[in-house]
């Protein structure tokens, strides 16, 4: 077996394993699921160091006529970079998982879910054509599901389940429709073979833009971009350490990478591609204003995740811009990448040191209920303030670079770039916010007075993230999948206005909540963010509504009344009047059976003659 | 000697009867025998038919047509036995045999 299956099927078995045999056995499980993702990581580093690799094995799944679709595996470019964040951040938070639910009676099934998302987020990265990958992608769906409804008797977490799963629905099924329209213009889902025919042969643009879009739903879905962003937030019901890896680090981010993936169809897609670039910045601006204004630790983050894929996906969209008669391209598409390699890093980094502090204040979410933790828990609190600073995009660390990038990458189009600074400062504005509330102060309940530090299982993690938020973002630490000039880089002044707006946010955020113990400012719209999710559930309900009662009449007129009970009462009308005709007199029949033999005759003798 | 058509207008006559023996008559055993009558007409056309030679291809010395006279009597006893034990049955159960008053399958 290749090592590419050894480490896709390697969590699959582990999966397997954890749920099936050892599931009673809670440490176990969790040991054998931890020990799959080392392994998996090691596998990882070993594929990387052989470069890029397009036949990492492959077998023949369907033939059809023609058309032929493999299960087949490369491993290229960014994908390395992919597979990396996906390994070795998910082998942190299986390590920090273990002493996170060390408490929970599901455990095992916990981390079986954990190595089946492993499995899952493996093949997508690993995949070589669109249905693969979208097999791959409906998977993580799934482990998606089953790890936000962990906790599955609590309601709010099933049905956070439920959205998360059937609010991707949607999306994977305009991706769905794409891939079958990329299939019936190209005949074939191979990437590379799709991007062979592209460089050759001239397509219908009309065609090329519609696939594109189609394809983007997908990204749209899973990356929780607007308008289908809502279930995110929701996500953030299941077990945080999940948040971290699935809502956070990869699975999110896999729209952004499925987009680099088809990156040759967005940049002779300009239409997709534009529209891309605004969902993108639209997402961005919307959920970091709606971070502005939540109490719950986890949604802050999950509102900011939203944002920084906001900025990923419109900087993948502009390698379809046109400047200067040329598009943008790889150039840009990479800046994006990169951000999602950075990002994943310090998002994870801020997810498990929050998953470390609720931990420590008894599973205390709301951030008026923290406060002083800094002086409590002192290496959580320093990491988490180093992965705020990358993520705010200050100097040295891995933010900053990434940002910038994105920011180069929409620095022609002068409205998408001053809405990309203006989430710039609130980025900053709300992460400083939760900060000064979380870390600094005094401690506004008895759940923070006694947080002690967490354990050295949950600290390690953190460490280790902390050094990839500080350092991601230098040639060093990327150069090995994308090189530093396959990147766009800001011209100018753009870095040091992007930091001015940064500390700008940072001053506003100090000064407003500096002592506060509750919110000052009350904006209701973004705390309710902006009614979105009432908004949907009217419309779902209206239309529902409207259905239902058109099903109703179709159901009581045609089926019930035409159908069913008027194929009855046929039956017993015309049975009825035809019950006169038995008489029950012997003789009465008879005469008619004499009759009808000389009609017969008649009849016969008729045509005969 | 009597002519086919003599034969026939017998045959038809006593087939006659019999239809309107079936038809008019009210008791059971008369109406099996009026069945018999007409089986018998049938016989009779049959074996006319044979007699004078419009055996439809059959060579003149077959003995087809007399042999199914015997087939059909054959199974006109066995009718008729059936028939009678139905009967028998039948007035055990209702006491009678008159047709008009068995019309329990009126609708």
């Amino acid at each position: 077996m290749s090592l590419g299956f050894l480490v896709l099927f390697l969590p699959l078995i582990a999966s397997a394993i954890t749920l099936l045999v050892s599931r009673r056995r809670a440490m176990l499980s969790s040991y054998i699921s931890t020990a799959s993702a080392l392994i998996c990581l090691l596998i990882t580093v070993s594929l990387i160091q052989n470069g890029d690799n397009k036949e990492l094995g492959s077998f023949n799944w369907i033939q059809v006529g023609d058309f032929q679709l493999n299960i087949a595996l490369e491993l290229t470019g960014l994908g390395k970079g992919m597979l990396l964040v996906v390994t070795l951040i998910g082998f942190l938070v299986h390590l920090f998982s273990i002493g996170y639910m060390k408490e929970d009676s599901g455990m095992a099934r916990y981390f079986g879910g954990l190595s089946l998302f492993m499995f899952s987020m493996t093949g997508i990265v690993l995949a070589n054509n669109l249905a693969m990958m979208f097999i791959f992608w409906e998977l993580v769906g799934v482990s998606s599901y089953l790890l936000i409804g962990h906790w599955y008797h609590k309601h709010s977490a099933a049905e956070a389940a439920k959205k998360a799963f059937l609010v991707n629905r949607i999306g994977d099924f305009g991706f769905m429709i794409g891939i079958l329209l990329i299939w019936g213009a190209f005949g074939s889902v191979n990437f590379a073979e799709i991007s062979n025919s592209l460089s050759v042969n001239k397509y219908d643009q009309n065609l090329l833009n519609w696939a594109m879009v189609c394809i983007f739903c997908g990204a749209i879905g899973k990356s929780a971009q607007v308008p289908l962003h809502v279930w995110l937030p929701d996500a953030m019901e299941g077990p945080t350490p999940v948040s971290a890896l699935i809502h956070a680090a990869t699975m999110v981010a896999a729209g952004v990478f499925m987009l680099t993936k088809v990156l040759f169809i967005i940049e002779v897609a300009p239409v997709a591609a534009s529209l891309i670039q605004y969902v993108g910045a639209l997402t961005a601006l919307l959920a970091a204003l709606m971070a502005t204004q939540q109490d719950d630790i986890k949604k802050v983050l999950a509102y900011s995740t939203l944002s920084q894929l906001g900025y990923m996906i419109m900087a993948v969209g502009f390698a379809g811009y046109l400047y200067n008669g040329e598009t943008l391209g790889e150039k840009a598409s990479n800046a994006g990448f990169f951000h999602l390699y950075t990002h994943a890093f310090f998002k994870a980094l801020l997810f498990l040191g929050s998953g470390a502090i609720i931990y420590a204040c008894h599973h205390e979410q709301n951030i008026w209920k923290m406060g002083g933790l800094l002086k409590r828990m002192k290496i959580t609190s320093i990491t988490f303030l180093i992965g705020t600073a990358a993520l705010c995009g200050v100097f040295p660390l891995s933010g900053f670079f990434s940002k910038d990038a994105v920011m180069a990458a929409a620095q022609n189009n002068p409205l998408l770039l001053s809405i990309g600074c203006f989430v710039a400062f609130l980025t900053s504005f709300y992460m400083t916010r939760l900060c000064v509330i979380v870390f600094f102060g005094k401690s506004k309940s008895w759940s923070a007075e006694e947080a002690k530090e967490v354990p050295i299982i949950m600290l390690l993690p953190l460490i280790v993230l902390s050094f990839g938020a500080i350092f991601a973002g230098y040639s060093f630490s990327y150069d090995w999948f994308v090189s530093y000039d396959k990147i766009i880089h800001p011209k100018g002044a753009l870095p040091l206005m992007l930091s001015l707006i940064g500390l700008s946010g940072v001053l506003m955020g100090v000064f407003l909540y500096k002592g506060r113990t509750s919110e000052p400012c009350n904006i209701k719209v973004l705390k309710n963010k902006f009614y979105l999710d009432e908004i949907y559930l009217i419309i779902v309900r209206i239309s529902q509504e409207f259905i239902a009662k058109f099903a109703k009449v179709i159901d009581r007129v045609f089926i019930d009344g035409f159908f069913v009970r008027g194929g009855a009462k046929l039956v017993s009308e015309v049975g009825s009047k035809l019950r006169g005709i038995q008489s029950g007199n012997l003789q009465g029949y008879a005469f008619l059976f004499a009759i009808g033999v000389i009609l017969v005759l008649f009849i016969i003798n008729s045509l005969i003659g | 000697m009597p002519t086919l058509n003599e034969y026939l207008l017998m045959s038809g006559l006593l087939f006659s009867i019999g239809l309107a023996g079936v038809l008019l008559r009210g008791n059971i055993i008369i109406i099996l025998m009026s069945l018999e009558m007409m089986l018998s007409a049938a016989n009779l056309a049959l074996v006319s038919f044979w007699r004078f030679g419009g055996g439809g291809g059959l060579p003149s010395d077959s003995y087809s047509p007399q042999v199914m006279v015997f087939f059909v009597i054959t199974v006109a006893a066995a009718e008729v036995a059936v028939g009678l034990a139905i009967i028998v049955a039948l007035f055990r159960s209702r006491q009678t045999v008159e047709i008009h008053e068995l019309s329990s399958m009126k609708g």
